[in-house]
C-alpha cells in the first residue's frame, strides 16, 4: 500500500486510447504538501490532472488516495473521495449567481451544513460577497478563478488539484491566491497544481515535477529545481524579460 | 524575416496604428465597467494596459474591437472613428485582436485557421472556379505561401496539419497571433499573451512581438506578467475600477503608490 496520501503510478492516459498523451507518469503528494507540475506547453500537464480527476480515461497505471484505488472512479465520485479539481477555464456556471455557484458546490451536504460552508467561503473570499447575487458572467477572469477555488474548497477536500490557478490574475491576486493555498496546506490540505507561472509557484510549493512529452523529466524540492540549470534552460527561460 | 506589410501613416515613412481613446464609457446596467477612459496608444509603440482583475481592461478591448460598443466617447484609429463600426469593419481598418482564452476553430487545422483570415477571397464565390480558375488558384497559392511563412515565423510549422483544438493552450495563442498577422494589421491588441504560456514559449512570443513592432506594427497589450510588461512596453496605462489611475513609463509606474496599492502589491514594489 502506498505510504503517500496520493500516488499516481505509471499512468497512461489521453483523449483517445490509441493516442496516449501521458505515457507512464508517476507522482505523489503527501499530506499537507504543496506540489507543482510544470513543463512546456503540450507536455501533458493538464491531461495528467484531468485523468486523475476522472475527466479523461486512464488506460493503464493506478491512482490511489489514502491507500484506496480511485483509478477508474467517475468524476462525480471523485468529489465524494475528497478530491477537488479546478479546471483552467470554464470553471464556473456563468448563468448562475455567485451564491448559486457556491451552493452547487455544496449540494451533496445537508442544507444547514451547506449554508455554513458557503458562509465560510465568503469569509475566505470577501470580494465574492459583493457580487453574491450577480450572475457569474459579470465577473472578470480573475474573479471567476477565485469563485472556482472557493467552490472547490466547500467540500473540505484532502487534495485539491488546480489547473493554472494564477492564469489571468493580477500580481496582487496571484500573491493572494498562493498565500491562501499555502494557508490551506498549513491547515492539512494537500495541493497539486499545474502552473506556468513557474517561478512564483515554485517559491510557494514544497516539490515540483517537470513533465515533457508526456513523461516525467525531473522532480525534486522546488527550491533546488528553481536553481537547476537544465530546468532553467528547457523550461524557465528568461520569463519574458527581453529588452 | 519580414512577415507583414502594415500600411504606413499619411506622412511618408511614419508608422500607422495610432489609437486614440477619448472619454470612453461602457456600462452594464448600473455598473460603469469603463468609466471615462482616455489614453493614446502611439503609432509604432508597444503600449501596456494593466490593472486589477475587474478593472475593465477586457471590456475596453471588446469595445475597441466592436464587440459591445461604448455608450459614449470616441475611439479613433489613425483618425478613423471605430466606435460605431461592426467588428468586421474594424478588422478591415487594420485592427486585429487576440483573446484571453484562445478561440481557434477547433476542428480545423492550424493552417486552415490561418488561411481563412483574408477577406474577399475569390474562391469564396463558387462560380469563380469556372469563370476565373486562374485567379482563384493564384490567390490560393499566395495565401498558402503567406500563411506558411507566418506559421513558420510563429514556430507552428510542426503542428500546422494538426487540429487547432488538439494543440496546447500556448500554441493556440500563437495561432491567434498568426491569424492576426494574416490581415497585415496596423495595430494588434493582445489580451494576456502570457497567460497559460510556459516561460520558454513566452520568450518566443516576446521575440515575435519585438520583431513585428520593429516592422512597424503598433501593439496594445493587456498582461499581468510584470516582467513582460516592464521590459516590453514603451508606455503603460493602469486602469482600476473602470478608470485610468496612472500612465507613464515602467519606472514611473513601479514608483506610483496608487499602482502598487491597487495592483502590484509588494512583489514589484
Amino acid at each position: 500500500m502506498s505510504s503517500h496520501l496520493f500516488e499516481a503510478r505509471d499512468v497512461v492516459a489521453g483523449y483517445r486510447p490509441d493516442l496516449p498523451i501521458i505515457q507512464g507518469v508517476s507522482m505523489h503528494v503527501d499530506k499537507a504538501e504543496m506540489v507543482t507540475i510544470i513543463g512546456p506547453n503540450g507536455a501533458g500537464k493538464s491531461t495528467m490532472i484531468k485523468a486523475i480527476a476522472g475527466v479523461l480515461p486512464i488506460s493503464s497505471g493506478s491512482v490511489t488516495l489514502a491507500g484506496k484505488d480511485i483509478t477508474h472512479l467517475p468524476t462525480h465520485a471523485m468529489a465524494a473521495s475528497s478530491i477537488a479539481y479546478v479546471p483552467q477555464t470554464e470553471n464556473v456556471f456563468t448563468s448562475l449567481t455567485i451564491n448559486e455557484n457556491l451552493l452547487l458546490g455544496a449540494s451533496s451536504m445537508p442544507k444547514p451544513k451547506a449554508l455554513e460552508q458557503v458562509s465560510k467561503a465568503y469569509d475566505k473570499f470577501p470580494a465574492l460577497k459583493d457580487y453574491r447575487d450577480k450572475k457569474a458572467k459579470v465577473l472578470s477572469g480573475g474573479q471567476r478563478q477565485m469563485l472556482a477555488v472557493a467552490r472547490a474548497l466547500l467540500t473540505d477536500p484532502h487534495l485539491i488539484m488546480l489547473d493554472e490557478p494564477s492564469a489571468g490574475l493580477s500580481p496582487l491576486m496571484v500573491s493572494d491566491v498562493f498565500a491562501r493555498l499555502r494557508e490551506l496546506v498549513e491547515s492539512g490540505v494537500s495541493v497539486l497544481m499545474v502552473e506556468q507561472n513557474a517561478k512564483a509557484a515554485m517559491r510557494v510549493s514544497h516539490r515540483t515535477y517537470v513533465l515533457a512529452e508526456g513523461r516525467n523529466r525531473v522532480d525534486g524540492p522546488s527550491s533546488a529545481l528553481a536553481e537547476d540549470p537544465e530546468v532553467i534552460a528547457i523550461y524557465l527561460g528568461a520569463g519574458g524579460r527581453k529588452r | 524575416m519580414h512577415i507583414v506589410t502594415p500600411a504606413t501613416g499619411t506622412a511618408a515613412g511614419t508608422p500607422a496604428g495610432a489609437l486614440h481613446i477619448m472619454n470612453a464609457v461602457k456600462s452594464f446596467g448600473a455598473n460603469r465597467a469603463v468609466d471615462g477612459v482616455s489614453f493614446v496608444a502611439e503609432a509604432g509603440k508597444i503600449t501596456g494596459l494593466i490593472g486589477p482583475n475587474g478593472a475593465g481592461k477586457t471590456t475596453l478591448f471588446n469595445a475597441i474591437a466592436g464587440e459591445g460598443p461604448i455608450d459614449s466617447g470616441s475611439i479613433e484609429l489613425d483618425a478613423v472613428h471605430l466606435e460605431k463600426l461592426k467588428p468586421h469593419r474594424i478588422f478591415s481598418t487594420g485592427l486585429a485582436r487576440t483573446f484571453q482564452i484562445p478561440r481557434p476553430f477547433a476542428r480545423m487545422t492550424v493552417l486552415e485557421n490561418v488561411m481563412l483570415v483574408p477577406e474577399e477571397q475569390a474562391g469564396e464565390k463558387f462560380w469563380n472556379s469556372w469563370v476565373q480558375p486562374g485567379l482563384v488558384a493564384r490567390q490560393e497559392r499566395a495565401n498558402l505561401d503567406k500563411a506558411r511563412s507566418i506559421i513558420e515565423f510563429c514556430g507552428l510549422t510542426p503542428v500546422e496539419r494538426q487540429l487547432a483544438g488538439s494543440i496546447s493552450g500556448g500554441q493556440q495563442k500563437l495561432v491567434e497571433l498568426a491569424r492576426a498577422l494574416m490581415a497585415d494589421p496596423k495595430i494588434i491588441l493582445l489580451d494576456e499573451p502570457g497567460a497559460g504560456v510556459n516561460p520558454a514559449l513566452l520568450d518566443t512570443i516576446v521575440d515575435r512581438i519585438v520583431a513585428l513592432n520593429k516592422q512597424g506594427i503598433t501593439f496594445l497589450i493587456i498582461e499581468h506578467n510584470m516582467d513582460l510588461v516592464m521590459s516590453l512596453c514603451d508606455h503603460i496605462v493602469v486602469m482600476a475600477t473602470g478608470k485610468v489611475i496612472a500612465e507613464g513609463n515602467a519606472a514611473s509606474i513601479l514608483a506610483d503608490t496608487r499602482v502598487v496599492d491597487a495592483y502590484l502589491g509588494g512583489a514589484h514594489a
